[in-house]
């Protein structure tokens, strides 16, 4: 996931990238270093201030003048307080705002980018960028930008001073401090390796902590938590032993910063106090030089966190300009087109498409599909399972789009749509029901908030989902995660309610009545046929029952529409149409009434111990494996 | 008043004695992580100790070698001056060396804590019930994963090293200061009385505020985790614009929490430092009136200013370790009260054994109800002898799923008892329920991850050939093979890189390994084209022969291989028999099937 030509920009490149959302906030940051630096002069100049009293008013011991020295210390103490207060103060809100901005930005950015990003990326990892390293990016925005550039001037103003006091023993400090940088740079790219891997494993620990959270029914079912835990440890060890490792690094960097300022100081003390006893320096300067020495450490240690935390951001940033800068192929056109008076005729001319890890020399999915579908006709499609109808279901709303060909609805290109445009004259119905845990009503009206209370009804009695009035709290009653806490078939009424209650022009609804039992499957198909006497539909369909509603049939094979036309007349000419769509013997009418030896007919025909399972079934394993 | 689990977890305004409740219940769970690592802490703590006490001897040998190496060294004896140097040195080599090998023993200790505590969680998470899990939703408990226990790692990374260097060095500091000029040790003494009261301000304060960021922030991991899951729904419904919105909202949210607790301490830190420059000031007024008199030596008063200076330096330290406390401490109250909630479908204390079940399940006057208010299942006995292929069928909503769920001791009966060849579900040891019944449920889960460790999730040791034999028995093999890396192909999160039916078929291989003498299958087979139920049901007739299973289905296909037929409604079981005699009566169950039959042709 990580891509190569960022990880080749330099720290400092990597990060300015993060300045347009930086900007707003930039003056306050300036600020806050301002408030800072004075802090850091301001402490830098007590010591001097001490100098002046020791050579000055404690030698003579003159005890009147000292009032005045203390009185400016205080003061300058005072100050120094007040400083640290605003440099904090003046970054607060703007640094969180960095957070904020940025963390909308991701979020919106996900929202946008298309299925086809999200099934390759674990969402552990997209949390994890939204807030771990965001977090990350904003404590050194407000903290670690500020303390850099403080500590730095800080080092160089303290250099100065320390050389005005006695250039001989500057120049020792100054010397004796550049292996640390030489140390720096070699743990810069020690780190950032570390950094960054400590981050991605982060993020998988994430995802495995989702899925153990998604699939519990699973997990408990084949009662596997220990063998979850187990995975769950492998990768935590991974993470422990990673931090380990980051911790080995950063002691390296500490074991430097530390002796190396310990050095300086010993030998300081040494030249220094030779340079006193030949009288080069004076006892109060040598005070002096060692008191402000004293200042820089701070500044010289911080260095060590301050480059891991600027590391960190590093590959946090990195880690979050990988998805902003993913490409997004789904977008709205440049000039989008409306559809003046929406009549629903959906057209697939010459359609293609493959998914894109597809194994190269393999056919397309969808192999160059032809299907036209009248204004408020509803079209079935049928097809083996794996054969592609779900996803041209997606294709319709743009959830990916065609490789090549077209689809249409009323004439325009749904490319040349905007999306919002577009999935308001379409609404879906998934396999699976996606409920998001709010409301019924909140659910049922996803697709368009601003519906009455009477549409809600009216949608809610076409899916026949009345039993949303006997739960707990109505309509308000809370649905639980993916409305979990509703039966099958009533998670799919609802999803069916939410595509009716959108009232689109085009419906396309996946395999939509899979989980109702017969009775109510009758009943939700005679309220159907009201709503599509005057609404498109493409509705995928594994029964006969399903097919019923439809007024053609299309039938999916090898990623084509080999046949289109009325449930009787294909029955009657496709030997595969037979084959996906019919339990019965080829010859055999479906019959009304049933005798008991009917039954007893077909029930041996399922056991499967006459033999109906025909020609039909090597072309089934034709059929989907080119997928 | 007391608040027990999760309850509460959203609320602000906890009463006192609550908070302390809740406070206490976290400090517990701290206390139980930390105390198997006693010695590893220990010795940590000892090197941090040492190493401090390294640092503290500088200013020392400093003021040492101007009042006594400098005078020397004008007499011409350069020794004092050379052993205050190479003391200075070693001191200087011992503290980095002891500071980096503490970096990497604490990193050891806290990656400990946290390991443990994440494990905990997990399985404790893994134990808790559906009902509970429905409730919470996984976004709060991966936020307890995640934000929470990082606020955690952040205390101890940095915090304990703060909190013992600072607070050593501070006591260090102050027992040198007393010692060199006990004058300015009582003006120090003296600067701790409003430092106290400063810090009682930000306690009291930041407690609040950070169970504040704890709360919006596991919301807006919530918001965030729903959206991707449901990020297909979200397109075609166009919600993207509302969630911006909403996701805007509880971001916005959680900043200004967290900006108000970074305020806190935005005033607390510089407080110290007035404090302490005020401290600064009177040491020098009253050291340096008495240096004017003669009474106290320049190099005295020199060094006591050092020291005081170090002394708040360290305050610093310990008010950044305070505030990376209160806040890894709102992030465990949070946790704790996950680790509290009690499984309300807990394993057995003393279970009983069950090595070859034979597979008869009983309900022995069971009702059930989700929420006490609303009975899904009214008082109802049921006898499944070992060995019996059930079709249990009924009108969508009336409690097929839910009786099979008590099978598989998802939930537990509110009356009655669920028995399983004469035991008790409630007392059977969890390896050998879950080895005796599996089921297969509604939504076929797949986990991220290949298609071969998806199957032999339901045994775990089974090797490759184990699981293409499954696979090739419900008839899944074709279609993983033409995969691109067939059986090791990665399936994605949640199984989307496969059809609906095909997690299907993959859900049932898993349950086909598993290999129990149980087995339930609730609509297994629903999102299947035809030609593959049938080569299902196929297998499912071998499969099935010396296994009690029960069937949920809506296509009555099913019921060809059935021995019996459970007609539910609203709840009850209103029909039970062989299905041919079913289909012959008058009953619901003919009527039914009648009505499939018209459908198919
Ligand atoms: N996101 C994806 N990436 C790659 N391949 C995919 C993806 N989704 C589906 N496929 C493959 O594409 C083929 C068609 O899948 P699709 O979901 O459209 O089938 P379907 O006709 O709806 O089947 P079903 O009746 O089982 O729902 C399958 O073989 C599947 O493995
Ligand atoms: N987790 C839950 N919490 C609360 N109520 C629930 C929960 N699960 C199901 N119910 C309710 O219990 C009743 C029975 O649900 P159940 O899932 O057993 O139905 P079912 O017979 O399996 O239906 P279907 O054929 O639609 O799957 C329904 O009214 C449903 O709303
Ligand atoms: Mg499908
Ligand atoms: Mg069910």
């Amino acid at each position: 996931m990580s891509i190569d030509t960022e990880r080749k920009l330099s720290t400092v490149a990597a990060i300015r990238r993060l300045y347009p959302y930086a900007k707003p906030a930039m003056p306050w940051i300036y600020a806050g270093m301002a408030a800072a630096m004075l802090a850091a002069l301001v402490s830098l100049a007590i010591p001097q201030v001490l100098q002046s009293l020791v050579d000055g008013p404690l030698q003579q011991g003159d005890s009147n003048e000292i009032w005045l020295p203390v009185i400016v210390v205080l003061a300058l103490g005072v100050l120094e307080a007040i400083m640290i207060f605003l440099r904090r103060w003046f970054v607060l809100h703007p640094g969180t705002r960095i957070e904020a901005r940025m963390r909308n930005a991701l979020y919106d950015k996900l929202q946008r980018l298309p299925v086809a990003f999200h099934d390759r990326w674990p969402s552990g990892q997209l949390l994890s960028r939204a807030i771990s390293d965001l977090n990350l990016i904003r404590r050194w925005f407000a903290f670690g930008l500020v303390l850099i550039v403080v500590n730095v001037v800080t080092i160089v103003v303290g250099m100065v001073v320390l050389v005005s006091i006695n250039w001989v023993l500057g120049l020792i400090f100054f010397v004796l401090s550049i292996p640390l940088w030489v140390y720096g740079y070699v743990f810069e790219n020690k780190y950032s390796v570390i950094a960054r891997r400590s981050q991605d494993q982060t993020g998988d620990l994430a995802t495995a902590v989702e899925e153990s959270v998604h699939g519990i029914r699973v997990l408990k079912a084949f009662g596997r938590g220990k063998e979850a835990l187990r995975k769950f440890q492998a990768q935590a060890e991974l993470v422990r032993g990673t931090e380990i490792e980051k911790a080995r690094a950063i002691a390296g960097i500490w074991l430097w910063l530390l002796l190396v300022p310990d050095a300086i100081f010993a030998v300081s003390l040494l030249a220094g106090v030779w340079l006193a006893s030949i009288g080069e320096i004076t006892v109060g300067g040598l005070v002096a030089y060692f008191a402000t020495a004293t200042v820089l450490r701070w500044p010289v240690e911080s260095i060590g966190f301050l480059l891991s935390m600027t590391l960190d951001t590093r590959t946090a940033s990195d880690r979050f300009f990988e998805v902003m800068h993913s490409e997004n192929r789904i977008t709205d056109p440049e000039n989008p087109k409306t559809i003046e008076s929406p009549q629903g005729r959906l057209v697939f001319e010459n359609v293609h498409f493959r998914y894109e890890d597809a194994a190269d020399g393999t056919r397309d999915l969808i192999n160059g599909i032809d299907l036209e579908i009248e204004p408020g006709e509803t079209m079935a499609l049928v097809g083996l399972t794996g054969s592609g109808k779900s996803t041209i279901t997606a294709l319709t709303t743009r959830l990916y789009d065609v490789t090549s060909g077209s689809i249409r609805v009323d004439g325009v290109d749904i490319r040349d749509l905007t999306l919002g445009d577009l999935r308001k004259h379409l609404a879906m119905a998934f396999e699976d029901a996606t409920l998001f845990s709010a409301s019924v009503r909140d659910n049922v009206l996803l697709g368009r908030p601003e519906a009455t209370e009477d549409d809600l009804k009216e949608a809610l009695s076409v899916a026949q989902a009345d039993f949303v009035y006997e739960l707990p709290d109505g309509l308000d009653t809370k649905v639980g995660e993916e409305g979990m806490s509703l039966s099958g078939g009533q998670r799919q009424r609802l999803a069916l309610a939410r595509a009716v209650a959108a009232k689109p022009s085009v419906l396309v609804l996946d395999d939509p009545l899979s989980a109702l039992d017969v009775d109510t499957e009758a009943l939700v198909e005679d309220a159907l046929r009201h709503v599509l006497a005057s609404t498109t539909a493409l509705i995928v369909a594994h029964r006969p029952s399903t097919v019923q509603l439809a007024d053609r049939v299309a039938l999916l094979e090898q990623g084509r529409v080999t046949a289109v036309g009325k449930h009787s007349d294909l029955l009657a000419t496709s030997e595969h149409y037979r084959f996906v769509i019919s339990s019965l013997e080829d010859e055999q009418p479906a019959s009304v009434d049933t005798t008991a030896e009917d039954i007893e007919d077909a029930v041996s025909i399922h056991t499967g111990t006459i033999p109906i399972i025909n020609p039909g079934r090597s072309g089934r394993s034709a059929g989907e494996g080119g997928a | 008043m007391s608040v027990t689990g999760v309850e509460g977890e959203e609320r602000h305004d906890l009463t006192k004695s609550e908070s302390k409740q809740i406070r206490k219940r976290s400090m517990r769970l701290l206390g139980s992580l930390v105390s198997p690592m006693k010695a590893r802490i220990a010795l940590t703590a000892t090197v941090i100790i040492i190493s401090t006490g390294a640092q503290v001897v500088g200013p020392a040998l400093i003021a040492f070698g101007i009042d006594q190496g400098l005078p020397a060294v004008v007499g011409g004896d350069a020794i004092p001056l050379v052993l205050v140097v190479a003391a200075y040195l070693l001191s200087g080599l011992a503290g980095a060396l002891l500071i980096a090998w503490y970096t990497v023993l604490m990193a050891r200790v806290s990656q400990a804590i946290l390991i443990e505590l994440r494990k905990r969680v997990f399985l404790h998470t893994q134990k808790l019930s559906l009902e509970f899990h429905e409730k919470y939703t996984s976004g709060r408990i991966i936020a307890r994963q995640t934000s929470d226990l990082d606020s955690l790692r952040e205390l101890l990374d940095s915090g304990i090293s703060q909190l013992v260097q600072g607070g050593l060095y501070m006591v260090f500091i102050a027992g040198a200061l007393f010692l060199m000029d006990w004058v300015s040790g009582l003006v120090l003494l003296g600067a701790v009385v409003p430092l106290a009261f400063l810090t009682r301000w930000f306690q009291v304060r930041s407690s609040k505020v950070f169970r504040e960021t704890r709360t919006t922030s596991a919301r807006v991991i919530v918001h965030f985790v729903e959206t991707m899951t449901g990020i297909r729904a979200v397109k075609a419904f166009r919600k993207e614009k509302r969630n911006e919105a909403e996701f805007g909202q509880l971001v916005e949210d959680y900043r200004d929490a967290n900006a108000r607790a970074i305020n806190l301490f935005g005033v607390y830190d510089p407080g110290l430092v007035f404090i302490g420059n005020v401290a600064l000031a009177v040491v020098l007024l009253v050291g340096g009136l008495r240096v004017a008199d003669g009474s106290l030596a320049i190099g005295v008063l020199l060094a006591t200013l050092l020291y005081t200076r170090s002394f708040f330096a360290p305050a610093e330290e310990l008010a950044m370790f305070y505030n990376s406390y209160q806040s890894a401490a709102a992030a465990l109250e949070k946790i704790s009260g996950v680790l509290e909630e009690i499984p309300s479908v807990p394993d057995p204390d003393r279970p009983t054994d069950l090595w070859q079940a034979k597979g008869a399940v009983n309900f022995a006057d069971v009702e059930f109800a989700y929420t006490e208010d609303r009975v899904v299942l009214p008082e109802f006995s049921l006898d499944i002898p070992a060995g019996q292929t059930i079709a249990l069928v009924g009108s969508t909503g009336a409690g097929k799923s839910t009786l099979a769920k008590l099978i598989a001791r998802f939930y537990d009966p509110s009356k009655g008892a669920v028995t399983l060849d004469g035991v008790e579900l409630r007392q059977l040891h969890p390896k050998d329920l879950r080895r005796a019944i599996v089921m297969v449920t509604q939504e076929a889960y797949l986990f991220s991850g290949t298609v071969a460790s998806n199957i032999a999730l339901g045994k775990p040791d089974a090797t490759r050939s184990e699981v293409i034999q499954a696979a090739k028995a419900v008839g899944a093999h074709e279609f993983i093979e033409s995969l691109p890396d067939g059986y090791d192909t990665d399936v994605n999160k949640r199984g989307g890189r496969v059809s609906a039916g095909q997690r299907q078929l993959i859900s049932f291989a898993r349950a086909f390994i598993a290999d129990p003498v149980v087995l339930i299958l609730d609509e297994a087979t629903a999102s299947l084209d035809i030609p593959s139920e049938r080569l299902v049901q196929e297998g499912l007739q071998t499969l099935l022969a010396d296994r009690t299973a029960i069937i949920i289905a809506h296509r009555l296909s099913t019921v060809a291989i059935a021995d019996r037929v459970l007609v539910m409604e609203h709840g009850r079981i209103i029909e039970d028999g062989p299905p041919a005699e079913l289909i012959a009566g008058t009953g619901k169950f003919s009527q039914m099937y009648a009505a499939w039959r018209d459908s198919l042709v």
